[in-house]
């Protein structure tokens, strides 16, 4: 691979910048560096959101009729939709980060648009959803009623983890969404090469982190002991 | 058997043969000229302020860990005076609680665990590994800013009321009754949280990713081993502790119930998912020492450290089993026998690498040549100062005794062996083994080594006593006492004014260093480690070439006079002479 950063290259300017970074050798190990640093991220989160789960194991194994009382009062059909809407965003996202190995910047910019606009679809369902909650006096604290008085502590609990639990995931998701539309304008400027496309990379594996967190949340709130 | 060849040379060509695999296509940068270091590349605020080089934001640490080492140290020179007398009478008993909490929680999140992978760490690493910067300087600069942040809010807290629930932030203290700025000191914590998570992904990726050509993991200095060991648990454990908060937030910030058995919560819980993380935290502040230690010894010992890979799998040990003994703070709360016991088990498991290490120092020391300047001083104060703690480590282990001093300052004891006795005095010892380096200056050692030995007496008087007063049964975390505990309580406050101003001189001294110090050259400790093969202090990408590595780590030999020839280990270029080196003759 020639150096780019030899004088040669330096007015040879289709694109903006010279990818390599100063303290990397090739652009070999810079990709490396920069994955097993998302990876190592990922890590971290994964450990982020098993807290909140562990919490969630010891309440249900608590409170198994009362919380699946409370699991009852999520919609299953949005549930349902934003899943599947999710995992398309997923689908393009995996798109786009083909079309990024092939270096191909439309493509990129057009499949990183479609994830956006599911990624938005997910958060505006999501919206409604607490909307409805909020509208049946399901969020916990003062406000909260709720009709049978013998569970009205544990449905509490039930739904103070339904809300920090996809609160966040919709944070996480908000910022994924920031990402990408930096991302976005990027992919139109030309930034991202066959060569030279780890940042694409590395916004798949967050978004697809992303999405299976909810891929766990999905089942555990909406779907265990529904029947 | 080491020669004056084996040691790690700097590669004296220019390195564009493909065979090392690794070239380096940066041709030489405004920085690397002549003259030029770090330090001098640029004057003005904003380079400091939006710098990407690691070494200044070590710096930039070291400033900002200062500033709050000195207000947790305020907060401790407060409370024990109060402690002078067995009645509450310079403060009140809800100022003393803030007191000590602002004292924990500054000291724990905004010294002690940024204290060494933040400072050392940072500017070190990259130079140990032969590399050019960390793998993200951005995030790392981001890193410093998330701390700032951090501490404002924390400050914030301290400035609006303080908080009074101790750095452990137990519910129902800190969410159902506590009447203070709880969030905004919660908030600090969360926030800070993300600052050593960045550095952590920073390490991690720069040791696997950027060693120089020859630098295969087990000729990796094991300062480098033990920074590696704690990147993974600030990955594993700090999220951890960041839900957590969180959790504690939500409860309190919209009044549900999470942690509160009124609605069925249970507040053991949240001491669970703290101490899955505060345990492990106890090995983030501690095995960056160690690792400082393993360098210091050798160093002035002049021998190879005995048993490398013991020392470095020990580090990875002590992360993994960090992790399973949280409940060993939980004995007294109602959690089953049966955890209880697997609990004690493991953390008497967890001594065994630590004594290993112990074990391995005192062997490197063994007929080694050794050199008693300051930052020897202080690896051997780590070394007893540790063993005490880890000792009575042992005791608390153990249910029954637990059982009996659990709440005591037998406790406040313990840690602060572990955190002061052990980290401070190897994050010490590593400022004074590394200042040449950081500044290009040698700081004064006669100055220096009373400093050293004040500190290691004051610290003795401090705690020690409060060993005794925890077994005589007087709790922590109360403002005033019975009269008979009044002598070991002056005791320990006498411990505690010697120990302020062992604290103090370093800092004078240090800052007089930086401009009448005598110039320190490459190497003056005559050390092995690529970070003593270039510059003091170092031009901006560290290197003028890439180094090559040919040989392990630490291939020491007894100091020699000067008059025999060169020193073993000048490397290649001629460097001025080791100061230090023959100065150990004496
Ligand atoms: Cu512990």
């Amino acid at each position: 691979m020639t150096n780019p950063h030899t004088p040669a290259m330096a007015h040879h300017a289709t694109s903006a910048k010279n990818p390599l970074a100063i303290q990397f050798d090739n652009l070999e190990q810079q990709r490396f560096a920069a994955s097993l640093g998302m990876w190592s991220f990922l890590a971290t989160e994964i450990l982020f959101f098993g807290g909140a789960f562990l919490g969630y194991a010891v309440y249900r194994n608590w409170y198994p009729h009362a919380w699946a009382e409370a699991s009852r009062q999520l919609d299953l059909t949005w549930g349902t939709i934003n899943t599947a809407v999710l995992l398309g965003s997923s689908l393009t996202m995996a798109l786009a980060v083909d079309e990024a190995r092939q270096g191909k910047s439309r493509g990129i910019a057009f499949f990183l648009m479609l994830t956006m606009v599911f990624g938005t679809a997910f958060l505006g369902i999501k919206a409604y959803e607490y909307w409805h909650k909020w509208h049946e006096h399901l969020i916990p604290g003062t406000s909260f009623v709720w009709s049978n008085p013998a569970t009205i502590g544990p449905a509490q609990l039930f739904f103070s983890f339904y809300f920090v639990l996809t609160g966040c995931h919709a944070v996480h998701m908000i910022i994924g969404m920031a990402l990408l539309l930096i991302m976005w304008f990027k992919a139109r400027r030309g930034d991202y090469t066959a060569e030279w496309h780890a940042a694409v990379e590395n916004m798949g594996l967050y978004w697809h982190f992303v999405d299976c967190v909810w891929v766990f949340l999905f089942p555990l709130l909406y779907l265990v002991d529904r029947a | 058997m080491s020669t004056p060849e084996s040691v790690m040379k700097l590669s004296g060509t220019e390195t564009h043969e493909p065979a090392v695999g690794r070239v380096a296509p940066h041709s030489a940068h405004a920085g690397d000229q002549p003259g030029r270091n770090y330090l001098n590349a640029d004057y003005n605020l904003w380079s400091w302020l939006f710098t990407t080089d690691h070494k200044r934001v070590g710096i930039l640490y070291l400033i900002s860990i200062t500033l709050f080492f000195f207000l947790g140290g305020a907060a401790a020179v407060l409370f024990r005076l109060e402690l002078m007398t067995p009645r509450g009478d310079l403060v009140k008993a809800e100022s003393y609680n803030k007191l000590f909490t602002m004292h924990g929680i500054i000291m724990v999140f905004f010294f002690l665990i940024p204290a060494v992978p933040a400072v050392l760490g940072n500017f070190l690493v990259p130079l140990m590994v032969g590399a050019r910067d960390l793998a993200f300087p951005k995030l790392n600069l981001a890193s410093w800013y998330i701390y700032i942040i951090g501490g404002v809010f924390t400050i914030v807290a301290v400035l609006t009321g303080g908080v009074d629930t101790g750095w452990t932030f137990y519910t129902p203290y800190s969410s159902t009754y506590g009447n203070t700025n709880v969030l905004a000191a919660a908030v600090g914590v969360f926030v800070v949280g993300f600052s050593s998570i960045l550095t952590a992904v920073n390490i991690i990726a720069t040791v696997h990713t950027m060693r120089a050509p020859g630098l295969s993991w087990f000729r990796l200095p094991l300062f480098i081993w033990a920074h590696y060991a704690t990147s993974l648990v600030i990955l594993l454990g700090t999220p951890v502790l960041a839900i957590t908060v969180i959790l504690v937030g939500v409860e309190r910030a919209f009044r549900v119930g999470i942690f509160d058995p009124a609605l069925g919560g249970d507040p053991i819980l949240f001491q669970h998912l703290f101490w899955f993380y505060s345990h492990p935290a106890v090995y983030i502040m501690v095995l960056p020492a160690m690792g400082v230690v393993s360098e210091i010894i050798s160093c002035f010992a002049r021998r190879r450290v005995f048993g490398y890979k013991f020392i470095a799998f020990a580090s990875l040990a002590i992360a993994v089993l960090g992790f399973l003994v949280w409940g060993h703070h939980m004995f007294v709360t109602g959690q089953s026998m049966y955890a209880g016991l697997v609990f004690s088990f493991l953390s008497m498991l967890v001594a065994i690498p630590s004594a290993i290490k112990v074990f391995n120092w005192t062997a490197t020391l063994f007929k080694g040549s050794v050199l008693w300047n300051t930052a020897m001083l202080y690896a051997l104060g780590f070394i007893g100062l540790f063993t005490m703690g880890g000792l009575t480590g042992l005791f608390l282990a153990t249910i029954a005794v637990d059982v009996h001093v659990h709440d005591t300052y037998f406790i406040v004891a313990h840690f602060h062996y572990i955190m002061v006795g052990g980290s401070v005095m190897g994050y010490l010892g590593g400022i004074h083994y590394w200042w040449p380096k950081m500044t290009g200056r040698m700081y004064p050692e006669g100055w220096g080594r009373v400093a050293a030995i004040l500190i290691f007496f004051g610290f003795n008087l401090t705690f020690f006593p409060q060993f005794v007063l925890g077994y005589l049964g007087m709790p922590r975390r109360v403002h005033d006492y019975v009269p008979e505990f009044q002598i070991l309580n002056v005791m320990s406050s006498a411990g505690a004014s010697i120990l302020g101003i062992g604290y103090l001189l370093p800092l004078g001294y240090l800052i007089w260093s930086l401009r009448y110090g005598k110039p320190a050259g490459a190497n003056p400790w005559d050390a092995t480690g690529l970070e003593w093969q270039t510059d003091s202090p170092p031009p901006t990408h560290n290197f003028h070439e890439q180094p090559v590595v040919l040989t392990d780590a630490y291939l020491y030999e007894p100091w020699e006079p000067p008059a025999q020839g060169h020193l073993p280990q000048t490397p290649p270029q001629a460097h001025e002479p080791a100061v230090v080196g023959s100065e150990g003759q004496r």
